[in-house]
């Protein structure tokens, strides 16, 4: 790999006469910059997707993983007393950094989306929230049920974690799809510029003689060609990739439905991952042309 | 510089040479003549690696032709320089780039600054200097592939036929400059049906003759 690298900045830094040796091909150049181009502005897509639900996938697991919530049902007469003692057997219990019941208030916000704004809710059997922050590696959700059970009997723990794993592990898998997506892009890449560059070869077989006839080596030949497909995948990719940020970054901003697709971007931080997408089609370019010339060289002689 | 010994060559069954033995010391003038379709062609391929014998053993600057891989292939043929009898070119670069294309593979293009535009002139391919090899009339192209041949200031120059398609003049002057390189030391071997050339040549260095005929390599004696 290290020799891939230095070979690579050899090409950048070379003398691109070199390359005059081969004729130019019109139809093959037009095919690799086309494909590298259309690959790039997918790879973009997969690489917003996987960046996005790896986002919903931390916001989840962080935010409902700090915190739960206790319900009480009890009679009204009940029910202050109940969430008095409930909230007492919470301070005591470990890996709970605090409980504190909601207000009035902070009820009605909650089931004003739901209920509207004008929801008399004094006058409902509505039940008595207690938001519980967690610490550390949190509590022990068995135990504290055994001992609510006890205590306050109209206490029913809702620790998230029913609902939130099988959301953590879709978005963790839609993840993952996003990153397989990249790698078989790259490999559907590398396939495509093998082809295109055998088809090269193969059409310059008498340039090839000529050039071996005159004393150069296998290297050199191959670097003519190496030199085209990785400049033409450079910047192919280079115009996919730019394509596709713009098409990201025009994607309508739909925060109010607060859903999944909101997050399809890139933040801050975000946009230099797209800006490797160029870089790593060229050195696709790079390795599958130098393995389809070297073998056909091989081949060749 | 180049040795075979007990050499043989077949083009699948037909065995076109066999036995044969040749050295070229460094420094000699050599002519290789002999009835066409003798295998003058082959034997020069021999010589520079672009065939390997079927049989005995082919020593260029030493070394054992069949344990050469393809780098030290290219690697002798920078020390060979070859004028082929059908002159291959990269018909899509013009004539000076061609003729220069042997420093460039060896990144020696510096070399070629000054001697490019002398050897164009010797050669008589200065107003063609940038057309393209199809554009070349067929002596022309004979002089462009001698004018690439001898640019890297080869060790040896082997010539195919040099002179088969140029008039007299021209191919006094080709042949001039080949033994002016002889000259500087250089060993030369030339396949031709010329006898008038040969013996022009024989005025002008010691060169020796030697005749494919038969399978097998001979002296030519003093009729020439
Ligand atoms: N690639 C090949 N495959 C099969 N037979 C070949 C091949 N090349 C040459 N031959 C045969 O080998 C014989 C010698 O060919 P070669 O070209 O060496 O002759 P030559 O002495 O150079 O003839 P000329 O004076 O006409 O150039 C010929 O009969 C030719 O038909
Ligand atoms: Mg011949």
């Amino acid at each position: 790999m290290r020799l891939a690298i230095r070979d690579v900045l050899a090409l950048i830094a070379g003398d691109p006469q070199a390359d005059r040796a081969v004729p130019p091909t019109g139809f093959t150049a037009r095919l690799t910059l086309f494909t590298a181009a259309a690959m790039a502005f997918l790879a973009v897509f997969a690489m917003a997707l996987s960046l996005a639900t790896g986002r919903l996938a931390d916001r989840w697991s962080e935010e409902l993983a700090r915190t739960s919530t206790l319900r009480i049902s009890a009679p009204a007469d009940q029910a202050a007393a109940q969430a008095r003692r409930a909230i007492a057997v919470l301070e005591t219990t470990p890996g709970v950094a605090a409980a504190r019941p909601l207000t009035a208030e902070e009820q009605r916000n909650l089931l004003e989306p739901w209920f509207g704004p004008d929801l008399p809710i004094d006058a409902l059997p509505i039940p008595q929230l207690i938001e519980i922050i967690e610490e550390g590696s949190g509590y022990d959700p068995i135990g504290l049920r055994a001992r609510l059970q006890a205590e306050v009997p109209g206490a029913v723990l809702d620790d998230h974690t029913r609902w939130r794993e099988p959301l953590v592990a879709a978005a963790g898998r839609l993840r993952m799809l996003g990153w397989l997506a990249i790698a078989l892009i790259g490999l559907a890449t590398g396939a495509m510029i093998t082809l295109a560059a055998q088809s090269a070869l193969a059409a310059n077989a008498q340039v090839i003689r000529v050039m071996r006839l005159v004393g150069a080596q296998d290297s050199y030949i191959a670097r003519a060609f190496v030199r085209r497909f990785t400049q033409r995948a450079l910047m192919g990719a280079a115009i996919g990739t730019l394509l596709g940020m713009i098409a990201v970054f025009a994607l309508p901003d739909a925060d109010v439905a607060g859903g999944f697709l909101t997050g399809l971007g890139f933040r801050g931080a975000g946009w230099i991952w797209p800006l490797l997408v160029p870089p790593l089609a060229a050195v696709v370019a790079f390795l599958a042309t130098r393995a389809a010339a070297m073998r056909t060289l091989g081949e060749q002689s | 510089m180049i040795e075979l010994e007990d050499v043989a060559y077949s083009y699948g069954r037909a065995e076109l040479f066999a036995q044969l033995n040749l050295s070229l010391a460094p420094g000699s003038f050599h002519f290789l003549t002999g009835p066409s379709g003798a295998g003058k062609t082959t034997l020069l391929k021999l010589c520079y690696g672009e065939l390997s014998a079927t049989a005995g053993q082919v020593r260029l600057f030493g070394q054992d032709a069949t344990t050469l891989e393809r780098d030290g292939i290219a690697m002798i043929r920078r020390r060979i320089g070859v004028v082929h009898q059908d002159c291959q070119f990269l018909d899509h670069l013009p004539v000076a780039e061609n003729i220069a294309l042997p420093l460039k593979v060896a990144s020696r293009e510096a070399e070629a600054v000054g001697n490019l535009d002398d050897l164009l002139a010797w050669v008589g391919l200065r107003a063609q200097a940038n057309q393209t090899p199809p554009q070349l009339s067929g002596g022309e192209r004979q002089r462009a592939a001698l004018a690439r041949a001898v640019i890297m200031s080869p060790d040896v120059i082997i010539a195919d036929e040099p002179t088969g398609n140029v008039d007299w003049e021209m191919s006094q002057r080709l042949l001039t400059l080949l033994v002016e390189l002889n000259k500087m030391g250089k060993t030369v071997l030339i396949a031709t049906h010329d006898l008038n050339l040969i013996r022009t040549a024989k005025k002008q260095v010691s060169a020796r003759v030697l005749r494919l005929k038969d399978r097998q390599l001979h002296q030519a004696g003093a009729e020439l």
